[in-house]
């Protein structure tokens, strides 16, 4: 009512004053003049005129508030004053702002870094209608619900069912990319992708074109198109490369096409995309066991996904059927292609923000607390000033305006901090998906704005409404002697404290257990030496290494090369050392068993290429048996090693030597011998071991991924560059890369579990300071107002020791409140990361009691000082003191 | 000086001053409520003129500056229909308040 009037109002601020004057002065001049014609002295008369009118000045006040809208005129004023009273405590005004930049920043940084990876949709056509489909084996042997797609399977699946628009199927690749004109060789990490895969999700290539239907054939001419990032490092952004020939594994392939810079999916790391058959064998569009492509679909308008997934079953489980001998997976699932990009950091990411949501309240808690440690402090200041006439809400306002301006101040101060975080989460953070999609935004902003506005009502409006609810008359005559502090202004501090401990406990056992798996997983036994080992990968192109006899060639100059460098204790050669990921598996039957009944699955194993040194040079015992000789070559290599989980998994204590593997991707006629066992090794930190099997090396199998590995006296990395020589002087266009010590590979797949617990660990560790600080505080507060009181008992007889106890005790007990509701929560909402733990029970006692005895230590230790203080008060001053 | 300036006591007396009077300054209904009472009533003359602003706000009363009868400029207010309705109201639920109170102290 009248809103636009008031805001009308305070644009003529200086006339309304005037008229305010005007009016109140013709009043008190009228009221004078009736008083002098009733007899009175013209002092008399003003006097009395006054006297009966009350104070002017706040009844002009009160009138102008009347007319002004929302105060917006006092608003104005009480910022300056607020500026005033902060610049004056600028211990308190620093703490203050430092506790809300740091906490407004970080959520605002987690904020923009959840938004863009998890909420932010997919920057397709429709990304909503996009899922990713997999196969999938119900007995689940190979851990994940979710399998890869055998190009048959896929072929079958887009030609024979009717519920999706369009699928598309991708699988990874690498190519080793000559210069043309004697730049070094690079491996590249490519996919090969069907041809239709980008209209399915709707990006037009930047440069170019995408791929034909003609160009996706067996047999085809040779076409690749460029991710933006291979296109600027390697090609200088030259847009005259469409249309030439690069040459990649010793072929030609013309260039079609250039992605948009913006395009990083699958990852990052993509540096091209070939047609989907260019890189298969005549054999490979039918076989329906080679799980190794990714499939995407696009849903058609108006179809359930479940109608759609069920024709797809349908016609899986038909497959299944009439491939019982292979194992072909009776089932699907589907999942949409966002959750599938980010599953491995959504909960990761909801812990972060979690944590910081955490210490983003204790923050608050902590400020409001400081506000009302002022506040007690000027509980004087506010009595005089009501008592001038200044009204309730305009106290309360003040205050408000106080938290405000500093949650607005620190929240900007915040918002630049979460700037120069985002970028280091994204630098730090490395294998996060969708990196590229956070950013400062219009929708951040906005969402730190809400933050900083919830955030100064909540430190501001508490303490606020605490110091403006007693009367004027109490507040002056508690102010003039205080015997025992306001018991509300400590009951609601104490709250807070409770509150915040709470809090600080949940974040602490969340910071506890993350860490204790995250050791847990760093100190996992792989089954392998992970001291001074240097690996690393090299590739050989297949255009020049082309029968099994130049393979060997290199392999054995290789190997007699390296030993003689200085420092190296061991060589050996495998393709994929332990903790580096599962890296090929393979289906095979035992020629001396039974054949499989139909239904069963068939046996898998992960599997490894290795030298005669190998198991020496990682360390991993032989227990059965004998490893490779240099003599296991080319034709007489029908041989394999096996892993323990292997003999036990499918030998069930029969002694597996002399028996024979056969592995159909090997060759279906060929038989190989089991000559030895050797001990377990992960294939990944944290996963159970799987059952391998190991080829010998010297078979010079084609088109194989090789891992040098070198053990060394001493620091390991200072021989990378010797054995990359050695490895040059073989054959110079042999590219090397992923120069890795074992522990790097190990550390590398703790990489999010040691991201998130470091991060968690640091947040639990602010919240603790925090906590710690506003326990100093509220003791440091109770210890002042009750001077007076802790003067009288040690002047009547106390003893130190006995005010130092009854100290303590007052400040423990809001510690020992928020400790038990602290590790009460915590046990409820612990179970909610469990899924992020390894080895580490959600209930781990030792955490909990750690986390217990270093908040209770931390507590101690901020109420020390304070009661320390109390209990050598004199009791002369204390007395003296108001 | 009795507390009489609650804030729904002091419109009423207001409005029902302003509905006798045609128009009237600030301080004229000061001195009105204060002889009207029989002096019973002493209103803080100056807390009258948040209450004032607080009703033209409202639009019950309107407001403008004319010369008193001493040749003085003075702010006039006069009653509006809106604040007429209001009078009313606030007189009918004064009534009850009275009668209930008088009701209380007979036979309590």
């Amino acid at each position: 009512m009248g809103i636009l009037r008031r805001l009308g109002n305070l644009g003529r601020q200086n006339k309304l004053d005037a008229e305010y004057e005007a009016e109140l002065t013709a009043h008190l001049e009228m009221r004078t003049a009736d008083n002098i014609s009733a007899g009175m002295s013209p002092e008399e008369a003003r006097r009395m005129a006054r006297l009966q009118f009350g104070n002017p000045g706040a009844v002009k006040e009160r009138t102008a508030a009347v007319d002004t809208a929302l105060g917006l005129q006092q608003l104005w004023r009480e910022a300056r004053y607020a500026v005033r009273t902060l610049v004056r405590s600028p211990g308190f005004s620093g703490m203050a702002l430092g506790v809300i930049t740091v906490c407004l920043g970080a959520t605002t940084a987690l904020f923009a870094v959840v938004r863009g990876v998890l909420l932010e949709p997919l920057p397709f056509r429709d990304p909503s209608q996009l899922v990713m489909v997999y196969e999938h084996f119900q007995g689940g042997s190979s851990g994940s619900a979710y399998s890869p797609v055998s190009p048959a399977d896929y072929y079958e699946w887009r030609a024979r069912t009717h519920g999706f628009e369009d699928m598309a199927a991708w699988r990874d690749w690498q190519f080793n990319l000559s210069g043309g004109h004697g730049e070094l060789p690079e491996v590249v990490h490519a996919e090969a992708a069907t041809w239709n895969l980008f209209s399915v999700l709707g990006v037009r290539p930047a440069l170019g074109r995408a791929f034909s239907a003609s160009e996706d054939r067996f047999g085809a001419s040779r076409v690749a198109m460029l991710t933006w990032s291979l296109y600027e490092s390697r090609f200088g952004g030259d847009a005259a490369i469409v249309g030439k020939q690069i040459h990649m594994d010793g072929n030609a392939w013309t260039v079609v096409g250039v992605l948009p810079k913006w395009y990083s999916y699958p990852g990052a790391n993509v540096q091209l995309w070939v047609p989907y058959t260019s890189i298969a064998s005549s054999g490979f569009l039918q076989h329906h066991a080679d799980d190794q492509s990714l499939v995407v679909a696009r849903l058609r308008p108006g179809v359930s996904l479940a109608a759609a997934m069920s024709e797809v079953k349908a016609v899986q489980y038909r497959i299944h059927m009439e491939n019982l001998d292979q194992p072909v997976a009776p089932d699907v699932l589907s999942r949409p292609m966002l959750d599938d990009l980010v599953q491995d950091v959504r909960l990761p990411l909801l812990i972060l923000l979690g944590a910081v949501a955490c210490v983003l309240l204790i923050g608050c808690l902590n400020v409001a607390n400081l506000l009302v440690a002022r506040g007690a402090a000027r509980q004087r200041e506010m009595a005089i000033r009501g008592a001038l006439g200044a009204g309730r809400l305009t106290l309360i306002r003040q205050q408000l305006a106080e938290s405000m301006l500093l949650c607005l101040v620190g929240g900007a101060l915040g918002v630049l901090l979460s700037v120069a975080v985002i970028r280091w989460l994204i630098h730090a953070w490395r294998n996060l998906p969708r990196a590229e999609e956070i950013h400062m935004d219009i929708r951040v902003l906005a969402f730190a704005c809400v933050l900083i506005l919830a955030a100064g009502l909540l430190a501001g409006l508490l303490p606020a409404i605490l110091a403006a609810r007693r009367s004027t008359f109490a507040l002056l005559r508690d102010a003039t002697r205080t015997v025992r502090g306001s018991a509300s202004g400590t009951r609601l501090r104490s709250t807070l404290l409770t509150v915040e401990v709470a809090v600080t406990v949940v974040v602490l056992v969340a910071a506890g257990l993350l860490l204790k798996s995250f050791l847990r997983l760093r100190m996992t036994d792989v089954g392998a030496t992970t001291e001074n080992v240097l690996t690393m990968h090299y590739d050989l192109p297949e255009s020049v290494y082309n029968t099994p006899a130049k393979v060997v060639r290199f392999t054995d100059a290789l190997l007699e090369r390296i030993p003689h460098l200085p420092g190296v204790v061991a060589t050996g050669l495998g393709s994929v050392v332990p903790g580096a990921g599962d890296g090929d598996d393979d289906v095979f039957t035992i020629v001396e068993h039974p054949s499989l009944k139909p239904g069963e699955d068939m046996p898998a194993a992960l599997t490894r290429v290795a030298d005669p040194n190998y198991f020496h040079a990682l360390g991993i015992p032989l227990l059965q048996g004998r490893v490779f000789t240099p003599q296991d070559r080319l034709k007489q290599a029908n041989i394999v090693v096996i892993s323990k989980q292997l003999a036990q998994e499918y030998f069930h204590g029969e002694n597996p030597l002399g028996m024979h593997l056969r592995v159909p991707d090997w060759g279906a006629s060929t038989t190989y011998e089991v000559v030895g066992v050797v001990a377990d090794t992960l294939y990944q930190a944290g996963k159970p071991p799987k059952a391998t099997i190991y080829a010998p090396v010297l078979a010079g199998q084609l088109d194989r991924d090789y891992t040098l590995v070198v053990r060394t006296a001493s620091d390991p990395l200072a021989l990378s560059l010797p054995v990359q020589k050695e490895i040059a002087e073989v054959d110079p266009g042999v590219p090397v890369t992923n120069v890795l010590t074992m522990q790097q590979i190990l550390g590398q797949s703790a990489e999010t579990a040691s991201f998130t617990a470091t991060l968690v660990l640091a947040f639990a560790a602010l919240s603790l300071i925090l906590a710690a600080v506003g326990l100093f505080g509220v003791m440091s507060y109770m210890v002042a107002q009750r001077t007076t009181e802790i003067g009288v008992r040690i002047a009547l007889g106390a003893g130190r020791e006995e005010v130092l106890q009854l100290m303590m005790r007052d400040g423990l007990k809001p510690a020992v409140f928020g400790l038990t509701l602290g590790l009460g929560s915590s046990m409820g909402l612990a179970r909610l990361i469990r899924s992020m733990l390894y080895a580490t029970q959600p209930l781990d006692p030792m955490v909990f009691v750690l986390v217990a005895s270093i908040l209770l230590a931390a507590a101690a230790a901020a109420c020390a000082a304070p009661a320390w203080r109390a209990s050598r008060m004199d009791p002369m001053t204390a007395l003296r003191t108001d | 000086m009795a507390r009489n300036d609650l804030q729904g006591s002091l419109d009423l007396l207001v409005l029902k001053t302003l509905a006798q009077r045609s128009s009237l300054h600030g301080y004229g209904i000061a001195l009105h409520i204060q002889r009207a009472s029989d002096e019973l009533l002493q209103v803080e003359e100056g807390s009258i003129y948040p209450a004032l602003h607080r009703m033209e706000q409202s639009r019950w009363i309107t407001a403008e500056w004319a010369l008193t009868e001493t040749g003085r400029r003075a702010r006039y207010y006069r009653l509006t229909a809106a604040g007429r309705k209001q009078l009313q109201e606030a007189e009918a639920s004064f009534e009850q308040l009275v009668r209930g109170v008088r009701a209380m102290l007979q036979y309590a």
